[in-house]
């Protein structure tokens, strides 16, 4: 990995993002999720909205608050503050736990995703639910998760012809990251599991219950397991989440 | 005293929508709402209203409606065909709607967004904020026959019918952009031949955003394989694989992973919302302080949209019943001058 520098780029009239890279790495979701807290602690004057992606962060500002030359000497100076190739990833506010079927038909891609990982299907599940995963982005459709970062092994292309579709709470590998799918979507990803979790719940309280920065595992259950939870009809698929700090 | 609209007939695009619901791009969802929030801003001007209210956005075509309650009703953005009880109605004007009377909307002659606004706003139900559907995002639904949607009281119900003098919008036209977070990864070769490309607005298009069709090679951004997911934002212009441009728009996704060479001005937007297929669309880059500028400019003519407002004078052609008037007292043949 390379020295991260960040940049500080407008993204629109009223817009500027602050970019550490252009690449997925566990030392940029590090920097991304350190400057996130330290804006929520902080909120930059005239900043009315704070957008955290993979590698950078959006910052949305009221021109008629801060002109878009005050806020960026305040993401200047938020920036200078820290050493962002060593920095620490925050501990995660949240521990959340989701039951995941994987394979046969509730992960047709798995076998295929195991072999190009260089492993066997039982190792690629025995690793997936060993891996201390984090949200790194929620988006591209309400409450969907960006899961990861997987080990290096797991840095597998897309595939070359989209899916047609997956089902809402497919869980789907790529480039070291999986999504768990909030809406029936077609996908260049591999399927690898099914979840009952539903990421976005339009009826709730709390419509996203998942935040960025917040850790996720995944704890394999039974084909009939799965088949029961989604028959049940629960939004919370079983997953349960433990308050960290 | 509570009102309703009665949609009688639907066109199949037809979403409740007001300006959307911003601050959520963190959650994964965009703002959405009008995909021409210019003509919601006109709505509230012809209704003497102090803010847009949710209205019925109609795509390419629009329905029949009552009300139970007289309500000024506003017409705006691309102009379709509307009549009351068979009589032509004015487009970009504002006109009293009595209970029993049918207002019926046909087809966009120009453009692909019309607003059918109320006066007394539309009153379904809230998320996060607003009444806007998000199709893209599961939220609400498509309005069809048989809805009755509940409407606010008009303010004024005896105000009197108006007209606003609107800039034509629809027939596409250029837009002007700035650079964005991406546009470095295009070689400037590729960046100016983009400038200097006449594109037509593709069939594909929706709220999610609007392709564009053009002769010659395609875009490809030459430093751009492998980029990693960054926030998107409503007038990106995203490159995908095919090297084929798409704005993207109200309902866009929030984080993507395709090269975008950069933005077009929020107060374009309409004028890309409006074009329909085959219509001749181009870029214009503009600096920030340029663009900074035609954005004051243009909240300056929101503010004023009210002064443009007047009454509405009845063009005789409108008039259905027009052999019922009383229009020349001492009718001749036309040939009294010979005769004489």
């Amino acid at each position: 990995m390379q020295a991260i520098e960040p940049e500080i780029l407008p993204l629109g009239p009223d817009g500027l993002l602050l970019r550490f890279a252009t690449v997925a790495d566990p030392q940029v979701s590090a920097a991304v999720q350190t400057l996130l807290r330290k804006s929520e602690s902080a909120p930059l004057t005239g900043v009315t909205e704070v957008v955290p992606a993979l590698a950078s962060i959006l910052c949305r500002f009221d021109a008629n608050v801060a002109s878009r030359a005050e806020v960026t000497a305040q993401l200047r100076a938020l920036v200078a503050g820290e050493d962002w190739d060593v920095v620490a990833r925050p501990a995660p506010a949240r521990i959340w736990r989701i039951p995941v079927a994987f394979g046969g038909d509730h992960g047709p891609g798995l076998a295929e995703a195991a072999t190009l990982a260089g492993i066997d299907a039982a190792e690629a599940v025995r690793q997936i639910e060993a891996a201390e995963l984090s949200v790194l982005a929620i988006g591209f459709a309400p409450g969907q998760p960006y899961l990861g970062l997987l080990p290096e092994h797991w840095n597998l292309p897309r595939q070359e012809a989209l899916t047609p579709k997956v089902g809402a709470g497919a869980l789907v590998v790529a480039v070291r990251q999986l999504v768990l799918f909030a809406n029936p979507s077609p996908t260049g990803w591999r399927q690898i599991g099914q979840t009952a979790f539903r990421p976005f719940r339009p009826e709730a309280v709390e419509p996203v219950p998942l935040r960025t920065g917040d850790a996720v595992r995944f704890v394999a259950v039974g084909a009939g397991e799965m088949d029961a939870l989604l028959a049940a009809g629960d939004p919370t698929g079983g997953a349960v989440c433990e308050t960290a700090r | 005293m509570s009102a309703d609209l009665i949609v009688r007939k639907a066109g199949p695009a037809i979403t409740v929508q007001d300006l959307g619901r911003p601050g959520h791009a963190a959650e994964g969802l965009s703002r959405g709402g009008a995909m021409d929030r210019l003509a919601l801003a006109e709505a509230a001007a012809l209704l003497s209203l102090p803010a847009p209210v949710a209205a019925l956005e109609m795509g390419g075509l629009g329905g029949a409606f009552e009300v139970t309650a007289p309500m000024l009703v506003a017409l705006t953005g691309a102009e379709m065909a509307a009549s009351r009880d068979g009589e032509r109605l004015r487009w970009n004007a504002a006109h009293l709607l009595q209970p029993g009377q049918v207002l019926t909307i046909g087809g966009a002659r120009r453009g692909s967004y019309g607003y059918l606004t109320l006066a007394g706003g539309l009153r379904s139900a809230e998320f996060l904020g607003s009444r806007s559907a998000h199709l893209a995002a599961g939220i609400g639904r498509p309005v069809a026959a048989g809805d009755r949607l509940p409407l606010g009281d008009d303010p004024d119900p005896s105000a009197r019918p108006v007209a606003l003098q609107v800039e034509d919008r629809s027939g596409g036209g250029t837009v002007r952009m700035i650079e964005g977070p991406q546009t470095g990864f295009f070689a400037t070769k590729t960046l100016e031949r983009f400038l200097d490309t006449r594109f037509r607005r593709a069939a594909a298009g929706n709220r999610q955003g609007i392709a564009l069709d053009h002769d010659g090679a395609p875009f490809a951004a030459d430093g751009a394989s492998g980029l990693v997911s960054d926030p998107i934002i409503a007038g990106d212009i995203q490159l995908t694989g095919a090297g084929t441009p798409t704005v993207l728009m109200a309902e866009c996704q929030t984080i993507g992973g395709y090269p975008r060479i950069g933005t077009v001005l929020p107060c374009d937007l309409p004028l890309l919302a409006q074009a329909a297929p085959g219509d001749a669309l181009r870029f214009r880059m503009v600096t920030l302080d340029e663009a900074d500028r035609l954005l004051a400019a243009e909240a300056a003519i929101r503010r004023d949209l009210r002064r443009r407002v007047g009454p509405l004078v009845r063009d005789p052609r409108d008039i259905g019943d027009l052999l019922g008037y009383q229009l020349i007292s001492g009718v001749t043949c036309g040939d009294d001058l010979e005769r004489s």
